[in-house]
This record gives structure tokens, C-alpha cells and sequence, in this order.
């Protein structure tokens, strides 16, 4: 993974001191409180519901263990001794308090991490795929193409000042597993006719209350061409973007509102006026990056008792099948550390969670970890020899629920119970849902499913792109949840349905309930997905069994 | 009163509003090298063909929130403008940099400002003293 060089050191040194000077500033009134709040969201720092919350960078989901051990003393040291991995794989604290912040910023330093842009109306920590590097079907590891735009955005003095944030995905497979169409900018590597790599640029994309997929601006882009262009993407987007309505001002109204191809036009304009002066990135920096992003010198180590726990340990296998992923060698599988235990809080971590799973990584897995935007942590290295006492350890903390993509793996935003800005619960809407289907024991049976809860109509929760998705509202005082379905956050990323009429909390339950359990009887064979079977069969057989009492008055009314 | 603030530290601002004329004036035609007010939502391709003409132009800063002059200062730099280029209104010190690396030469700001933070605050915003990723990122000479 990439080291920080002298240079990043004293640069995030330098951003501690700057930010110290600046909460001084606040304090003494040279900074008015509306000046002050960029300046503070630029590193990170958020005012929530009851307390200040840091957002920890955490760059394309990638950390050491030392990293991670850091942060676990940092939660303890200054937060309530956990922390809350999220969909931008990033952490956040959310308790500590504003003298504190400077010294967690130093602390996060000591081991090469910041929270530099992690919001505000700027270019936000890139995410990419979180099997960059280990995954069977890549092209190239997204990591290097993110690294370089880390480095080209921080601090970038052109863009501080945008219109609203700007995030940026980069996947490096054609399995898209960094939602790249729900991004303002989306970069998926591929390759052109003559083999050499290149970017498909996709713009626009995005969830919140207006949900669009990105749309292709540039079919093929030569990788030197890569800041060039982007630079042309945001300085378009800078000039014209929307500065009137804070819920207009997101490139996707831009992209909306202009069509895309007067858009392209304008700016591929740019692009070829700053490309004639753009000297190119240089060599030796893209040499660096991709030496620090070259594999782990892989162990062949024998699968032997690998294999065979399989065959005689049927718990064992369970875990395996959901939450081991293939590998690009073959005695090396990817783990995935589910941080949705039933009944927990998704992508909560505590202070000895994250010992755990940073000594695991130590121990046997090449000294990485990596956030997923699902929220959960990856051990993207392991060799298959050492999984069988990586399931025990994580066993023995808590770790090993095998929910890998099935039911209770939920994407929940924080919701009412942290946000200011949320409109309904969504933390414990997650957990009754996976308790109850827990009870049902139905999870394993119903199979792959993707369910996604905001709180409210910003769509932290990713709602619109889950299988299900939930979106909890304030109707008159009283927490309503609407019910979507048919979302997509892959490469064939697509915005669910809304099926009809909100359910209360204690009808949400029962309603999934009759939903889940008439796709069981629905579906052609257990091979077909609930998503799958969705889009063979369309809204009608599903919005009968939310809503049964409709289907009485439809009968009665026609006489079927 | 304004102060113009440069590198080296505040300035008197020794021009007067009648010194600046507005891009419409400028496509009817001068017969001088002129100083232009430019509002940040004028386009400033269109000033190419005056850029001869030109000897300031000074881009408006309405809200130090609205972040589009320093596009625009970059994009006229991207099209040959070699004159002095002042942003003006409400930019506070913690922008100086920023401004400067976008291609602005110096920022008017008003006494009240100027009185809230003080010169120093903006020195220390002096290009040498800060590191910068871009700079380091690119192929130099």
C-alpha cells in the first residue's frame, strides 16, 4: 500500500498546525462562526445531533494495522470506544470534543492518516473498490488511479470552494463494486481495441433526493489524460454549477439541466485548452505509486486443512461461502469481517474489534485491511492455509457472522439516533429486521439480497440502489418508511421503485415480512435471487403481498 | 476604502471605481489600455479577443463561499491573459493562497476586513511558506 513520503508527512503536519491556528482564530473572533464552518468541515469535522463527529479519511477504504490500532486507541482515548465505518469507507467518532480535535488530528499523523476533505463543498476522499488488488476479474488495481487524485485534490487551490461536494469512485474491474454510477464522477478501467488501458468517465451520477445514474461523458480516456480532464470536469462544473438552491447544485442537476452532450462539449473545450499546457504528472511520483501498490509476495501455502474444515465443519462452510471471496491466487481467498452482527449497529466497530482484526491482519494477511462501502472490513490477502484460525479468533470476538451479501448485511446511514438532518430511525429498523429474520431463520434460504436504510431523504443509506430499500420520513410527527425496489449498485446500476403508501415502524416489519416470504414461494428455484426474480416478474406480485389489503379491494372490484 | 493585499503585505488602494469600466463598455471599443470589472458570472472567454486591451481586470468575490472567480481566474490565465489580475470582495486570509495560485496578482478587500484580519494573517499565507501537492505532483521545467 502507498507510504507517505517526507513530503506527506510535513504536509499533514502542517494542516494540523494550520487547523490548531484556526480553531484559535474562531475562538479569539478573527473567524466569524459562517467562515470558520468550511474551514472546519475541510478537516473533517462535523456538528451532529448532540456532539461534534471527526470523519476519519480513511484513502480508498486502504489501512495498515498499526493504522488501525491507532484508531481503536483513539476511541478510547477520546471517544466512547467505538467507531462507525461508512459508506465512503471512511470512520467516524462521534463524541469527541472540539479542544480535543487538534490532538486526535496529531494523532491520526503519527501514523500517516488526517481527515482532510472529508467534507465541505470540495473534492472528498476518493473511494475505490475494496478488492482492488486481490480481485480475480481486475484490470488494474483501482488504488493507483485514486492515490494520484488524493494527491491532486488535496489542497487543490481551484476547487475548495465548489458548489457542493464532489466525490469521486474509481473501479479498476468490470464487476463494479464501488457504486461508480452513483458518484459525481465515476472512473472504471477498461481497455480499448488496441489493449492499452484507459478510463470509461461517467458524470452525474448520485443518490440524495434527486437519485440519477451517471451517464458516459468520455468513452475512452488515455490514462495520461486523466488530471487534465478532470480538472476540465470540475473547473466546467465550478463555473456553472448551481449556486442558488443547495439541493440543485450537485453536478447531476448540472448534467440534467445542460444535457449531456452540450455538457461533454463544453467540456472537452476545456480539456483541450488545459491539456496544450498541462506538462504531465511526474514520472517518477507514478513509479513510486505503483511500486507501493505492487502485490505481497504470496505464500503457497498447502489448502489441505483449509479443505477439509470445509468438508467437516458445517458452520464453518456457511462463513466461508458468504464471506470468503475468490482471490487472483488460487490458495489465497479474500475474508470479509461482517460488522453486522444481529442486532448491532452496521459498520460499528469497538476499540477491541479493531485489535482483533488488526492483529489478524499482522499475523496472517500481508499487514492489510480495507473499508468497504457495504461497511465492512476486508482482509483482502489471506492465504486459505491461516483461514480456519482467522474464523476462530473472530469467532471468539464477535466477528464471524456469515451475512455476506444476504439479508441482515444492511446499509444503514446513521438516522435519527446521531443526524441532524434525519427524519426517521434507521439504526434500529436494521437491527429488528435482521432479528427477526434471524428468529424466522429464513436469511440462508432467502439468499442474496441487498437491503438499504436512510433516514432520511438525502439517502446516506444508498435506499435508492439497495434490492430493498427503506427511506424512513417524518409524516405529521410519526416515523413513516417507504419501501423501494429493484435498486442496483453494480456496473448495471439502476434507482428502485417505490411500491405505494409508507408503513409505520411496526408495520415495516411484518410487511417484509409477507414481501420475502411470497418471493420464497414465487421464485422459479432457489438459485433465483430476489432481485433476479423481481425483474422477471415486475412490481404487481410484490405489491400484493405489502399490501394485501389491496388486493382484497382489487378483487372485489373486478371479481376475480 | 479598500486595502490591496500582496505578497509583501497591505497596500493602498490608489484607483478609484471611476477607473474601472464594465465588459459591455469594453465591446463597444476603447482606444486605451483599460481596467475591467468582471462579475463572476460573466464568461470570460468572451474577453479574449480585448485581452490587448486590458491591463487589470478585477473579478468579484460576492461571498468568500462562491469559489467560481478562482475558475475564472485560472481559465483567463488558460487563454494568454498576461495582465494584472485582482480579486475583489469578500475573500478571507485562509483564501489568499489559493487565490494566488489560481493566477490572481493581489485582492481588494474593504477596512472592516482588513481590521478583522490583520496583514499578517494574510503574509502568512505567502506562497513559500506552504507546501503544495500540485506543484509537487507535476513535471517541472
Amino acid at each position: 500500500m502507498y507510504n507517505y513520503n517526507e513530503f506527506d508527512h510535513s504536509f499533514v503536519r502542517a494542516r494540523v498546525e494550520e487547523f490548531r491556528d484556526q480553531v484559535e482564530r474562531r475562538l479569539s473572533g478573527a473567524l466569524t462562526e459562517e467562515e470558520f464552518k468550511p474551514l472546519r468541515l475541510k478537516n473533517g469535522l462535523y456538528l451532529q445531533l448532540h456532539a461534534y463527529m471527526l470523519r476519519v479519511a480513511i484513502p480508498y477504504g486502504t489501512l495498515n494495522c498499526k493504522q488501525m490500532r491507532q484508531l481503536a486507541i483513539i476511541a478510547e482515548k477520546w471517544d466512547k470506544g467505538y467507531g462507525h465505518f461508512t459508506t465512503r469507507q471512511n470512520i467516524q467518532f462521534n463524541w469527541p470534543k472540539l479542544k480535543d480535535v487538534p490532538d486526535i488530528l496529531d494523532a491520526l499523523a503519527d501514523v500517516s492518516m488526517h481527515a482532510i476533505q472529508t467534507s465541505g463543498n470540495c473534492i472528498r476522499n476518493v473511494t475505490a473498490d475494496h478488492f482492488a488488488g486481490a480481485a480475480r476479474d481486475e484490470i488494474e488495481d483501482a488504488r493507483m488511479t485514486a492515490e494520484l487524485l488524493r494527491q491532486w485534490s488535496t489542497d487543490h487551490p481551484e476547487f475548495q470552494y465548489l458548489p457542493r461536494k464532489f466525490k469521486i469512485a474509481v473501479t479498476g474491474s468490470p464487476n463494479d463494486r464501488a457504486v461508480t454510477r452513483a458518484h459525481d464522477i465515476g472512473l472504471r478501467t477498461i481497455r480499448d481495441a488496441e489493449g492499452r488501458k484507459g478510463y470509461e468517465v461517467l458524470i452525474g451520477g448520485g443518490l440524495g433526493r434527486t437519485p440519477m445514474i451517471g451517464k458516459v461523458v468520455r468513452e475512452f480516456l488515455p490514462k495520461e489524460d486523466l488530471l487534465p480532464y478532470v480538472e476540465a470536469i470540475l473547473r466546467v462544473y465550478n463555473l456553472s454549477g448551481r449556486r442558488d438552491n443547495k439541493y440543485k447544485a450537485r453536478i447531476k442537476i448540472l448534467v440534467h439541466e445542460t444535457g449531456i452532450e452540450e455538457l461533454k462539449a463544453q467540456i472537452e473545450k476545456e480539456f483541450v485548452s488545459r491539456k496544450s499546457e498541462f506538462p504531465g504528472v511526474n514520472p517518477d511520483l507514478l513509479q513510486t505509486i505503483e511500486r507501493d501498490f505492487s502485490p505481497p509476495e504470496y505464500d503457497r501455502l498447502s489448502v489441505d486443512d483449509y479443505v477439509s474444515r470445509i468438508a467437516h465443519d458445517p458452520e464453518f462452510r456457511e462463513w466461508v461461502k458468504n464471506n470468503v471471496a475468490r482471490h487472483k491466487v488460487p490458495e489465497y481467498g479474500i475474508v470479509t469481517v461482517s460488522l453486522k452482527p444481529v442486532g448491532g449497529t452496521p459498520g460499528d466497530a469497538t476499540a477491541y474489534q479493531m485489535r482483533v482484526m488488526a492483529n489478524l491482519g499482522e499475523k496472517y494477511a500481508h499487514d492489510e485491511l480495507r473499508v468497504s462501502h457495504e461497511q465492512n472490513i476486508v482482509l483482502p490477502h489471506v492465504p486459505k492455509a491461516h483461514i480456519p484460525q482467522i474464523y476462530d479468533e473472530l469467532t471468539k470476538a464477535g466477528l464471524a457472522t456469515p451475512n455476506l451479501g444476504l439479508l441482515s448485511d444492511i446499509i444503514a446511514c446513521p438516522g435519527m439516533d446521531y443526524c441532524a438532518l434525519a427524519t426517521a430511525r434507521s439504526i434500529p429498523i436494521a437491527q429488528d429486521i435482521a432479528k427477526r429474520f434471524d428468529h424466522l431463520q429464513l436469511e440462508q434460504e432467502i439468499g442474496p439480497l441487498k437491503i438499504k436504510i436512510s433516514g432520511c431523504i438525502n439517502a446516506c443509506g444508498h435506499h435508492h440502489v439497495g434490492h430493498i430499500g427503506i427511506l424512513g420520513l417524518d409524516k405529521a410527527g410519526v416515523e413513516n418508511y417507504q419501501i423501494t425496489l429493484g435498486g442496483n449498485a453494480t456496473e448495471d446500476a439502476h434507482i428502485g421503485t417505490r411500491v405505494g403508501p409508507g408503513f409505520s415502524s411496526e408495520e415495516l416489519i411484518p410487511a417484509l415480512e409477507r414481501l420475502l416470504k411470497s418471493y420464497l414461494k414465487l421464485r422459479k428455484s432457489p438459485n433465483e435471487t430476489f432481485y433476479n426474480c423481481y425483474n422477471r416478474l415486475g412490481m404487481d406480485p410484490f405489491k400484493e403481498a405489502l399490501y394485501p389489503h389491496l388486493k382484497t379491494k382489487h378483487k372485489e372490484r373486478t371479481g376475480h | 476604502m479598500s486595502k490591496i493585499v500582496r505578497d509583501h503585505g497591505f497596500d493602498q488602494d490608489n484607483l478609484k471605481e471611476e477607473d474601472f469600466i464594465t465588459l459591455e463598455t469594453l465591446r463597444k471599443g476603447v482606444e486605451n489600455p483599460v481596467r475591467l470589472d468582471l462579475n463572476n458570472d460573466e464568461n470570460p472567454d468572451e474577453l479574449q479577443p480585448f485581452f490587448c486591451w486590458v491591463e487589470l481586470i478585477r473579478i468579484s468575490f460576492p461571498d468568500f463561499n462562491d469559489g467560481r472567480g478562482f475558475s475564472m481566474a485560472k481559465r483567463l490565465r488558460q487563454l494568454g491573459y498576461q495582465g494584472v489580475l485582482r480579486g475583489q470582495g469578500y475573500l478571507i486570509a485562509d483564501q489568499y493562497r489559493m487565490a494566488r495560485l489560481s493566477g490572481f496578482d493581489e485582492i481588494e478587500i474593504d477596512d472592516l476586513l482588513a481590521a478583522r484580519q490583520p496583514e499578517w494573517l494574510w503574509q502568512n499565507q505567502a506562497l513559500k511558506k506552504k507546501l503544495s501537492y500540485q506543484d509537487r505532483l507535476l513535471k517541472t521545467g
